[in-house]
């Protein structure tokens, strides 16, 4: 009797606490029970607009109707598609984002490259002054360079996002600058060497060897560029405005310009549906590129080593 | 050899600045010129003409008029709010990022998974999504609002201490939206710390809570300076944060123009940098201490 009293504390024991080795099934069924509902919370943005997004005027007002619609009803992306330009627009969003984020990693490479490998005068000058540029407000300089742009004519011309990302200063630049930096900096300096030796010059060095080696980090970098250019507005607003307006900012005025589209027809009011469904649709070739290859998004971040030692 | 050894010196001097030439060249025109030229839109009186620009320098006038005109006392306003909110912002991003590190880093099944969806909204959140999502009801609000949630401290705090709180509460998830990298350079720290550590603590006969204080938390030390500036600058940058709609509004204005935005934005700068210099003022003298250990 006693010997089965003493098992079963065992074994609440072991259900608590666990014994050395194996973990304990209580604290594990906590630690799920948080991710999943943390998880859930995080999701409810996104569960919320697809549902939503997928209502009908009746269903949005009946209060019965809760998360599944009646009927999939997609006139709320009819609309989107249409008030958005959604095609034309898509095509000049890419436009501001793909290139200067392919161009960005080519050139921050260089320059990571560059203070990774060599020895010269006030590095860390240098060093710290790229390391300022990511902290410091846009604000503070961002007027001027709208004024430059302006006497330059380059203003509301994608070439106002693409002409900083040549010369490393885009969004974000100089995180990238720090990655590649750390990233070849792991890469022992004795493969120069002995390259070196073989008669190769440095920038040989850098396009048939480190390149090669740091493709991860290419990737990772063309990656967030590809997001960080994607989701900025900010400069976007600035720089092009209303003359060359690309997603972001066609959802930013997505009230206005609805309201112009669809002003005589009382049954077609705005609601939040039909808004969603335009978020949505911003929102969805990036959830697309994310889906097919989370992986290099996620580990990249680990492994290239911005965690910043 | 020495002449060799010289030339050396110089070469190398020559290649590191050829390649990171291309950044000081950049760094000078969008950067350096524009950051002084602020400075002097801030003192002076700007005006568009049709054939440039003129620029009359007068001294403090544009600081002065902010605290005059009605645009300046609402950037004023929005720069107060926002100074509350990253008070309260920054603590829960940081902690709550801990949490979910800690959690990922336990040995789970699933863990790409989760880790994935915490991910996310690094990916998809820009200015005008997340300004979408929160009037539309997906910031969380209606989550909190129909357990009574926010109408218990309405009721119990004064208004001045609980309008931020609610503030937070009906946008908790999109405060937790902010905390996707931070996750996961927690957790790269983590994955660091040697498992033998934790065996040799538990042999000792410390539990998970005493582990937790005094083997993981230390170990992150340095990654909540790295993480915390981070979230301040991601939040300072945000470009739904009302201060910089507010600059960038007054840009155009005719009351204001240029001048006086350039001093609200340096009044901006000064701000931000004085958070973030007071910031590293803290975890420094922390970190030299534990080093001299």
């Amino acid at each position: 009797m006693q010997n089965i009293n003493l098992q079963t504390k065992k074994r609440i024991y072991k259900f608590f606490y666990g014994t050395n080795g194996t973990d304990a099934l209580f604290s594990k069924l906590v630690i799920y029970l948080l991710l999943i509902s943390i998880g859930f919370l995080y999701l409810y943005p996104m569960l919320y607009m697809l549902s939503n997004s997928l209502k009908s005027q009746s269903d949005i007002i009946n209060p019965m109707v809760n998360w599944v619609p009646t009927a999939f009803y997609l006139g709320n992306y009819e609309r989107s598609l249409v008030v958005l330009k959604y095609f034309p627009t898509l095509f000049r969003s890419l436009y501001i984002t793909v290139l200067p984020a392919f161009i960005q990693t080519l050139i921050t490479s260089f320059i990571g490259y560059g203070f990774a490998k060599f020895n010269f005068k006030f590095k860390k000058v240098w060093l710290v002054l790229v390391l300022m540029t990511f902290v410091i407000p846009a604000q503070v300089y961002m007027i001027p360079r709208f004024v430059m742009f302006f006497e330059f004519d380059l203003l509301y011309k994608p070439m106002a996002i693409i002409l900083p990302a040549i010369f490393g200063q885009g969004v974000n630049s100089a995180i990238f600058v720090l990655i590649f930096y750390q990233f070849f900096r792991m890469i022992p300096q004795s493969i120069n060497e002995a390259a070196e030796i073989d008669g190769a010059n440095p920038y040989y060095i850098f396009f048939k060897i480190a390149v090669p080696l740091a493709v991860p980090a290419f990737i990772t970098s063309f990656l967030f560029g590809m997001v960080w250019y994607w989701n900025e507005t900010y400069i976007t607003s600035l720089f092009l405005g209303s003359a060359y307006p690309n997603l972001q900012l066609r959802l930013a005025n997505f009230v206005s310009e609805y309201q112009q589209i669809y002003a005589s027809e009382q049954l077609m009011r705005l609601n939040e549906g039909v808004r969603l469904a335009a978020t949505l649709l911003i929102i969805l070739p990036m959830l697309i590129i994310y889906f097919i290859i989370q992986r290099w998004f996620v580990e990249g971040v680990e492994k290239t080593g911005v965690t910043g030692e | 050899m020495k002449t060799f050894k010289l030339s050396r010196v110089m070469r190398e001097n020559l290649i590191g600045y050829s390649f990171i030439g291309v950044w000081i060249i950049g760094f000078i025109i969008f950067m350096a010129y524009p950051f002084i030229q602020s400075l002097i839109f801030s003192l002076s009186d700007v005006r568009i003409l049709g054939s440039g620009i003129e620029v009359n320098f007068h001294g403090m006038t544009n600081f002065r008029r902010i605290f005059e005109i009605e645009e300046g006392f609402i950037f004023i306003e929005a720069l107060n709010a926002f100074l509350r909110e990253i008070v309260f912002q920054v603590p829960i991003i940081i902690v709550f990022s801990v949490l979910i590190a800690v959690l990922l880093n336990q040995n789970i099944k699933g863990r790409g998974f989760f880790r994935s969806i915490f991910f996310l909204p690094v990916i998809i959140s820009s200015g005008p999504v997340i300004n979408e999502l929160i009037t539309q009801g997906a910031g969380g609000a209606n989550i909190f609002e129909s357990y009574g949630f926010i109408s218990i401290i309405e009721n119990t705090l004064s208004p001045r201490l609980s309008d931020p709180i609610i503030n937070i509460f009906s946008q908790i998830i999109i405060i937790f939206w902010f905390s996707g990298v931070q996750i996961l350079i927690f957790l790269a720290g983590l994955q660091k710390v040697d498992r033998q550590i934790y065996e040799a603590a538990r042999v000792d006969g410390a539990g998970p809570w005493e582990s937790f204080w005094k083997i993981t938390l230390p170990s992150l030390s340095s990654l909540v300076f790295v993480n915390v500036i981070y979230t301040v600058v991601l939040l300072s940058t945000f470009s739904e944060n009302q201060v910089i709609i507010e600059i960038q509004r007054n840009m155009l204005r005719p009351n204001t123009g240029y001048g006086v935005a350039s001093a609200m934005a340096w009044i901006y700068f000064i701000v931000v940098m004085g958070m973030l210099g007071l910031l590293t003022l803290l975890f420094i003298p922390k970190k030299q201490k534990e080093g001299g250990r």
